[in-house]
């Protein structure tokens, strides 16, 4: 019989997939709800087959308008063909995404059907010191910006013994654990959303693996409260990994015992570095800790934790299951295995492209992406979040991986990539990064909190049409502080932005200062 | 306005609600002052001491992450919440001036107003590709627009009102 399949994925929801599900629904056609393929700019994707497993063809930008007598037809002008047939879907490499936007996210037979457990499976067959080797040997980093090779961290955490709580008794029970990082608050990243949201037991699969390797009891996930679909998602997937013995004691039939709960954040950026989500996590400020200690030796609630992004976590159910060797065979120099991208900002055709490392940001934007979707020539694009590098549009060679990056001066982050037409004022956008700072800086360090501040006063010193001399100077050297001096990534970082947009676009600084000039004046109204 | 935690009885009541979760959960406070605000739409004047109570910590430490979190709030909500996307993604899609011209409208439309509060900008809801983003209470809005946003207004009061 005829199956059709509705995205339930946020992104989906935001441009009417619900009203489409009911619409199909009330029609008398049975409808699937799924997480998105990704292809975000023909969202909502409606797609249909003979039976739940055969060949889907979709239809792109469907609308309940368009559903009102009948279900949609083969010569509609919005139909697409074969979904994987689509240049967008056909050229990716999917290990992470290889099920998100095919199955029902919260059918657990669903997910076993299209290869779900297979990862964990093979992993309690093995020894942990023979996973940890094989996640080694795969070269999976850390893709939540930072790139630490997940094997040593894992190795790491394995050769602690589990400890109490801090400030428990000795006799108390003692503890390992896994902490998902899903506190995705880079602007122009959504991969973590629409994995949780599209295949919340692929994350499940991967922490349990973690635990086997490592011996954690307990995992934490740590969810930004501006996701409520994908907390609902995932809560609704951890009750039911329970109820089939995914979850809890004696995982599969194995000696393997871990359980899993969500916490969710409160509205602060900066808990997304990994010490700041410990002390959230921990139920207090979120400010950052100095390392030494190890998240790894002395980490939540004083315990040996793991401490991992949800991509890195949901990269070992296939790992697993396909082999590190396939893994590692794909990429480049020390950046192997796939990366999720996500095309972002004023793009035609935004979404997600997983492929192995090394493909280019220009390909990414321009063969994929298709350019902006204003149709204006592309000014900038940054990479890697708001902490992220501004490149230029002649800059968009670079391979996109790890090292490649570095040596742009540039950083991967957690793949997102934001492009800009020329409408963009980039000593704007240079001002914004000083100021989301003030907003989001934790407060702990000097260079950080008040450096942020000043980095506002001294942008808009240098903008104004009365501009001090040194202002230039004054922020580069300010810029310098706030790198070297800063205890994390926040204060550490905010001035890739603002210097590459002052290095790379110098001119948007000066005709800021005579636009304001023009402005006093009353020639220029805005 | 008057604080619902005042009377002994609500009082009671709220450490109810709160002593499951710090015998269940280790470090509880934030948890506890989430739950609160799920349950009252805010942090009214005298949770923070009951919090610190039943959590056996200082209303210092407490009022410390209450005040951390931009989420927690000292105020009732406004009955329709709007919040506009500020960070890149949807800047590169016109964020700044929806944001503009969104408070345009509200400044001239008095109800609206009243019913929105003030926009409060978030960074980030995660729909980067659809820009400019919204949330309308729980509605995530894509490729936002002035008139999107009034009628997710108007959906979101009609539910108040059929909720009522």
């Amino acid at each position: 019989m005829t199956v059709w399949f509705v995205p339930r994925d946020a992104a989906a929801l935001s441009v009417g997939a619900d009203a489409v599900a009911a619409a199909l629904e009330a029609l008398g056609e049975q409808v699937v709800r799924t997480g998105s393929r990704g292809l975000l700019w023909l969202e909502p994707l409606v797609e249909r087959a003979d039976s739940r497993n055969g060949t889907r063809v979709g239809w792109g930008n469907v609308q309940a308008s368009d559903l009102r007598d009948n279900p949609l037809t083969e010569t509609a002008a919005n139909f697409l063909g074969v979904v994987e047939e689509l240049d967008y879907l056909a050229c990716q490499n999917r290990w992470i995404y290889e099920r998100v936007g095919i199955i029902d996210p919260v059918d657990p037979d669903d997910y076993l059907f299209h290869g779900g457990m297979a990862g964990l499976q093979r992993a309690l067959e093995l020894s942990p010191a023979s996973v940890i080797t094989a996640v080694t040997e795969s070269g999976l980093r850390g893709r939540g910006g930072a790139g630490f090779p997940t094997g040593i961290k894992w190795q790491t955490v394995a050769e602690q013994s589990p400890v109490p709580h801090k400030g428990d008794p000795q006799d108390a029970p003692r503890h390992k654990y896994i902490c998902v990082n899903a506190d995705e608050g880079d602007s122009g990243t959504f991969a973590d959303r629409m994995l949780m949201e599209g295949d919340p037991f692929c994350l499940l699969e991967g922490m349990a693996i973690a635990a086997h390797a490592v011996g954690a009891d307990s995992g934490m996930i740590y969810l930004r409260s501006e996701y409520p679909a994908a907390i609902a998602v995932m809560s609704d997937a951890i009750d039911k990994a329970r109820a089939r013995g995914w979850l809890g004691q004696g995982i599969l039939g194995s000696a393997c015992n871990f359980d899993v709960t969500i916490r969710v954040g409160a509205g602060s950026y900066v808990c997304g570095e990994e010490t700041a989500m410990l002390e959230s996590l921990e139920g207090r400020r979120g400010t950052v800790r100095a390392k030494p200690p190890l998240p790894a030796i002395e980490g939540l609630f004083g315990t040996p934790t793991v401490i991992n992004n949800v991509l890195t976590i949901a990269s070992v159910p296939s790992i697993l299951a396909r082999g590190a060797e396939a893994y590692a065979a794909l990429g480049q120099e020390r950046s192997r295995g796939t990366q999720v991208f996500q095309l972002a900002g004023n793009i035609a055709r935004g979404g997600i492209v997983e492929v192995a490392f090394g493909i280019s940001a220009h390909e990414l934007i321009f063969d994929l992406g298709q350019g902006t979707k204003s149709g204006k020539p592309l000014k900038a694009v940054q990479v890697g979040g708001p902490l992220g590098a501004y490149l230029t549009a002649d800059s968009l060679q670079v391979s996109m991986a790890y090292e490649a990056l570095a040596a742009e001066g540039a950083m991967l982050g957690h793949g997102g990539l934001v492009v800009f037409d020329d409408s963009v004022d980039m000593a704007e956008q240079a001002r914004f990064a000083m100021e989301f700072c003030v907003e989001e800086s934790c407060g702990k360090c000097t260079p950080c909190r008040i450096g942020a501040v000043r980095g506002v006063e001294v942008i808009d010193d240098l903008l104004a049409s009365d501009a001090s001399e040194n202002a230039e100077q004054l922020l580069r050297d300010l810029c310098d502080v706030m790198t070297a001096g800063s205890l994390c990534a926040m204060g550490g970082l905010t001035p890739q932005p603002v210097l590459s947009a002052l290095d790379q676009f110098p001119e948007d600084f000066k005709r800021v200062a005579v636009r304001v000039d023009a402005t006093a004046q009353g020639v220029v109204h805005e | 306005m008057e604080s619902p935690i005042k009377t002994t009885e609500q009082i009671e009541t709220l450490k109810g609600l709160l002593t499951p979760i710090v015998k269940r959960e280790p470090g509880p406070v934030l948890l506890c002052l989430q739950a609160v605000q799920t349950q009252y739409g805010y942090i009214p004047d005298g949770a923070v001491a009951v919090i610190a109570e039943v959590c056996n910590v200082t209303r210092a430490d407490v009022h410390g992450v209450f005040s951390y979190y931009s989420d927690l709030k000292k105020t009732p909500p406004p009955v329709i919440s709007v919040r506009l996307c500020a960070a890149e993604a949807c800047q590169a899609v016109g964020g700044r001036a929806l944001a503009a011209a969104w408070g345009e409208v509200c400044a001239a439309d008095p109800d609206l107003a009243a019913a929105t509060g003030t926009n409060e900008p978030v960074f980030c809801l995660g729909n980067c590709a659809l820009g400019p983003a919204a949330l309308v209470n729980e509605q995530l809005i894509g490729n936002a627009n002035v008139e999107t946003l009034k009628s997710a207004v108007t959906a979101a009061q009609n539910a108040a009102e059929t909720a009522l």
